[in-house]
């Protein structure tokens, strides 16, 4: 399996298609700590990037990575627009033409570090960063241990899922859920269940 | 969830097509949703503003003389995308660079670091300016930092007068930047507001009980307090400000509604503010008493303290003319 043209525009669609049905659930997280924006952004963002999609038939995997990630830019608005954005362009210049297991970590690699470079969040800032990084750690170790893209996926998401957990007790140090200091210990992170929700896209389109 | 709007999809559209059919003298441009000003300044420093709907007037009922050229509104609550930005920055562009004033939230300042990006590519030179003006949130390495709140009106203003006068861009950013650091803010809301697409209040708070520092995006504030007579709301306000930055001199002060609250209390609100400061000796050289910068419907106030200089009060007397503030044409 490898993620080429055709997987990473499914795994494009499938975020969308997951995004928008919990787009209620994500809206409720926002509420709690944030501004209640999250669960509608995500979703306009990558209902236009799906149309982009459309429109600009990309040729290359990568391609269609970065062609994703400058409509997030372009039409979500709010924070997570430019962190996604900025991430799917990176991983889409990292990967190329299309990519194997590796390749793909490497892509990962590179999305975690341009979110990571512009909106200056680090582990444990209660952040989609908490869910990313170990997600993208668990997909390496499984990459070289399995070199199955899948299972890498799988890994992936399971360990965005214990870092979305671990959001819960954190106190937020970045973004609006950051101006609530105490009251922000409690609710897991609305980005961070976006991130979650992004991953088991990548890990659904690369079943066998 | 009752309100005057036909669904929650249209209603900055619908809302801008009022703000064009009410001021023939802004341009609205639907399709980038950009409000600049119909008659385009000649050579001039351009001021850019913008951020999410529901803190009407700010940003679009500021365009006009005296203060922004263009201005880009964003979802309810949700920072502007960068091509509005950057089609904002365009408009507002004479070739003399364009100031972005920016409200210290996460996505306003990446969202305008990528139009400001964009626009050096087309050889426009855009500073920033990012507000940080409430007091109620600690700027620390704990916190996205301080909320950019109502001294952003000021920083508009006193740096739209300049800007009119031939100031070149580095001198109105300065100027920006000491208006920023001249103000204060704090927030105290009653009730929340109700974002139309959520269709319900951001937070519940119970009759006896206040949000404290409340931000403006109906995100709740630094704690819950018990209500009390508009004396103490205000003197709490007022002593959270003075605590961070000592109140002295001469001082301009915004007595501003979040949406939600009558004119009446504001003017309450205000004798107390106009009381407590007479008493520390501090002269309220010149104020606004309305609503400024909303959040939605939410009930509450905010109180802005700018301490002016002779000069900082003559750029505020400088002659504007926009929806929200006109004076001295």
């Amino acid at each position: 399996m490898i993620l080429d043209t055709a997987t990473a525009v499914a795994w494009i669609r499938r975020a969308y298609e997951l995004v928008r049905a919990d787009e209620a659930r994500l809206t409720r997280l926002d509420t709690a700590i944030g501004d209640g924006d999250h669960g509608a952004n995500l979703t306009r963002g990558l209902a236009a990037a799906e149309i982009a999609l459309d429109e600009k038939q990309p040729d290359s995997a990568g391609q269609a990575l970065i062609t994703a990630g400058r409509s997030l830019i372009s039409k979500t608005g709010g924070a997570s627009g430019p962190l996604y954005g900025n991430g799917f362009r990176q991983a889409g210049k990292e990967l190329r033409e299309e990519g194997d297991v590796a390749a793909v970590a490497d892509a990962l690699e590179a999305m975690l570090r341009g979110i990571e470079e512009l909106g200056g969040a680090l582990h444990g800032d209660k952040t989609m960063v908490d869910a990313l990084a170990p997600a993208v750690a668990a997909f390496q170790t499984s990459a070289s241990a399995t070199l199955d893209l899948h299972a890498a996926g799988q890994a992936a998401v399971a360990a965005a899922e214990a870092g979305l957990a671990a959001t819960v007790p954190m106190q937020a140090r970045k973004g609006r859920a950051s101006y609530l200091g105490e009251r922000s210990i409690g609710h897991e992170d609305p980005g961070a269940a976006s991130t979650v929700l992004i991953l088991r896209a990548l890990a659904e389109v690369t079943a066998p | 969830m009752k309100k005057l709007i036909n669904s929650p999809d249209s209603l900055i559209t619908d809302a801008l097509r009022g703000i064009a059919a009410a001021h023939p003298d802004l341009a609205v441009d639907a399709e980038n949703r950009v409000i600049s000003r119909a008659q385009p300044a000649a050579a001039k420093v351009g001021l850019v503003s913008g951020g999410g709907s529901g803190h009407e007037p700010l940003h679009g009922g500021y365009v006009g003389y005296g203060m922004l050229d263009a201005a880009a509104p964003g979802e309810v609550y949700t920072s502007p995308v960068p091509d509005q930005i950057l089609a904002a920055t365009q408009a507002a562009s004479t070739g003399r660079g364009v100031l972005h004033i920016v409200k210290n939230y996460t996505g306003d300042v990446l969202n305008f670091r990528m139009a400001a990006e964009l626009a050096e590519d087309d050889d426009i030179r855009v500073v920033s300016v990012v507000t940080n003006d409430d007091v109620a949130v600690e700027d620390s390495t704990f916190t996205a930092g301080r909320r950019g709140t109502g001294g952003t009106i000021v920083v508009e203003k006193i740096a739209g007068a300049a800007a009119e006068e031939g100031a070149d861009l580095d001198t109105v950013a300065r100027l920006a930047t000491e208006v920023n650091e001249r103000s204060r803010s704090f927030g105290i809301a009653l009730h929340a507001g109700t974002v139309p697409a959520a269709g319900t209040p951001g937070f519940d708070l119970a009759d006896n009980e206040i949000e404290l520092g409340v931000g403006i995006h109906g995100e709740p504030g630094r704690a819950r307090g018990e209500f009390a007579p508009v004396r103490e709301l205000v003197a709490y306000a007022l002593d959270a400000i003075h605590a961070d930055r000592t109140v002295s001199g001469n001082v301009l002060v915004i007595m501003n509604g979040q949406g939600g609250t009558p004119l009446i209390e504001l003017y309450a609100a205000h004798a107390e503010a106009a009381a407590w400061l007479a008493g520390r000796g501090v002269t309220v050289a010149r104020n606004l008493v309305g609503n400024y910068i909303t959040s939605l419907d939410q009930a509450g106030f905010s109180i802005t303290v700018t301490e002016l200089s002779d000069e900082l009060v003559r750029l505020w007397d400088a002659p504007v003319s926009t929806p929200a503030l006109r004076w001295g044409m």
